[in-house]
């Protein structure tokens, strides 16, 4: 298999994406998904427990110095940034606020390229603001694969058409991501998936 | 076949490299701190710089001590307020203090005290739990800039309205503004609360244990180390502590992945509060 993990960004409307893509997985990836999801300073672990119902990927909110473990999905908490410290386990920092935002899908973007090279997809999903742009394109130009959630989709438009300035690989609509995931980029899981639903 | 040449490759040798050179020339020693998070820093120095490339720091730091002040300020930035992280205090006040009134005289560290505002949110605390005549609070710094602001007890009130609230959330019985003198953009600590604190030069990286403390404040320090370093350093703050004596961490840092994990029990695991077994 080519690819390690996945990094997805997402602002404004991120939750109900994240939930979409999530609720049509019916297994586990076989690679560790990172997500950087704008999220107010007080919120409590909503987003965890929604995640939780949703999707039968399993859901954790980061902790310093986590061991990285596959099928599971990785939340920054709010107010931190989550980086990529090796393929072993994961870091936060306090560090100021990039584009406005701590977490920022850029600082989470740029340290997944410079650990997994071309072997990491970047997904940049609906928002307000241009967070992510420059993470995609450091991505690209590590070799992985980007893709870009189809602004028409998207709850809040900006941070996608952003995003597309970089050229992405891939531009999909919302409501194929998660069959694009398995049917492109994991063909061994996809045949499962589909035999599942056949029955 | 020969291996191809990465300039991405290439930017963790340079890294090694400035760090080294720091360290050789000014012994500061960032060689273990986590990575992603360090590469991020020397890139926001290079940038105020305006140099092109990570490796340019190094002839620099040869030449101009001044580039070594840049970098030191950029590796030394911290995010701190009073009563930070409010439920933590709250913890502390309803759960710890009431322990920590049994003893007969209370020794605490803040490790990583960075403008003070942690141990002085500490002192007000304990003030009004009437405690405070029978604490030592010492804190400490690897930041000799932030160890003089520290003692100064000055503040800028521009985030006094976030001070206030937090103050409130931890369990505060008056208002913040009781415990501050305010003139004009700033405002002073009122002298009683900094009576039982102190502050002192400590490098957690090169220097050794601190003593019998009944209670250890390390908080969002751990997360700029590596693995390695972080083991290091947990140790010689266990090392630190007495007896039953407690230890508190950031809210998302945790002993569970490190090898001290088995010499504490979890007080709270939430706000990241351990005592020693």
């Amino acid at each position: 298999m080519k690819y390690e993990a996945i990094v997805i960004g997402a602002s404004a409307g991120g939750l109900k994406a994240m939930m979409a893509i999530l609720g049509s997985l019916n297994e586990l990836l076989p690679v560790p998904v990172f997500v950087a999801q704008h999220r107010s300073q007080q919120s409590n672990n909503y987003l965890e427990e929604l995640l939780n119902q949703f999707g039968t990927t399993r859901v954790k909110e980061a902790e310093d110095k986590m061991p990285i473990e596959k099928g599971i999905l990785y939340l920054a908490p709010p107010d931190y940034h989550l980086l990529i410290e090796n393929k072993n386990y994961m870091a936060l920092s306090l560090d100021e606020p990039v584009n406005y935002s701590r977490p920022s899908i850029d600082v989470l973007f740029e340290s997944a390229a410079e650990v997994y090279k071309d072997k990491l997809i970047g997904i940049v999903l609906t928002g307000a603001n241009s967070d992510g742009t420059a993470g995609l394109k450091e991505i690209k130009s590590a070799g992985g694969l980007t893709i870009v959630q189809d602004p028409k989709t998207a709850h809040v438009a900006t941070m996608p058409e952003s995003a597309l300035t970089i050229d992405p690989d891939y531009v999909i609509p919302l409501d194929k991501m998660s069959e694009f995931l398995l049917t492109k980029i994991f063909p061994a899981k996809a045949k499962k998936h589909s035999a599942k639903k056949k029955t | 076949m020969a291996q191809q040449i990465n300039p991405i490759g290439h930017k963790n040798h340079a890294v090694d490299i400035v760090l080294e050179t720091v360290f050789r020339l000014y012994g500061y020693d960032f060689r273990n701190y986590a990575r992603a998070s360090l590469t991020r820093r020397l890139e926001k120095t290079i940038n105020q710089l305006e140099i092109a490339e990570i490796i340019d720091l190094v002839p620099l730091l040869f030449k101009e001590p001044s580039v070594y002040k840049t970098l030191l300020a950029n590796m030394s930035v911290t995010v701190t307020s009073f009563f930070r992280d409010p439920e933590v205090f709250k913890v502390i006040r309803e759960k710890i203090v009431p322990v920590l009134k049994t003893y007969p005289f209370v020794k605490i560290w803040h490790a990583g005290c960075a403008l003070g505002m942690e141990p002085y949110s500490m002192s007000i605390l304990l003030d009004e739990e009437n405690f405070l005549n029978k604490c030592q609070i010492y804190s400490t710094d690897f930041n000799a800039d932030s160890l003089e602001k520290a003692r100064a007890a000055i503040f800028d009130d521009g985030n006094i309205s976030l001070y206030e609230e937090n103050y409130i959330s931890s369990g505060g019985k008056g208002q913040f503004s009781d415990f501050i003198t305010q003139s004009y953009n700033s405002f002073i600590l009122n002298k009683r609360l900094h009576k039982n604190v102190t502050f002192s030069h400590h490098n957690l990286i090169s220097d050794k244990s601190f003593g019998e403390m009944n209670m250890v404040f390390c908080r969002n320090v751990l997360i700029y180390f590596d693995k390695q370093l972080q083991n290091r350093v947990l140790q010689l703050l266990t090392d630190s502590l007495c007896h039953r004596g407690y230890l508190c961490l950031g809210n998302r840092e945790t002993i569970e992945f490190t090898s001290v994990a088995e010499q504490y029990e979890v007080i709270s695991p939430q706000h990241k509060i351990y005592r020693k077994k």
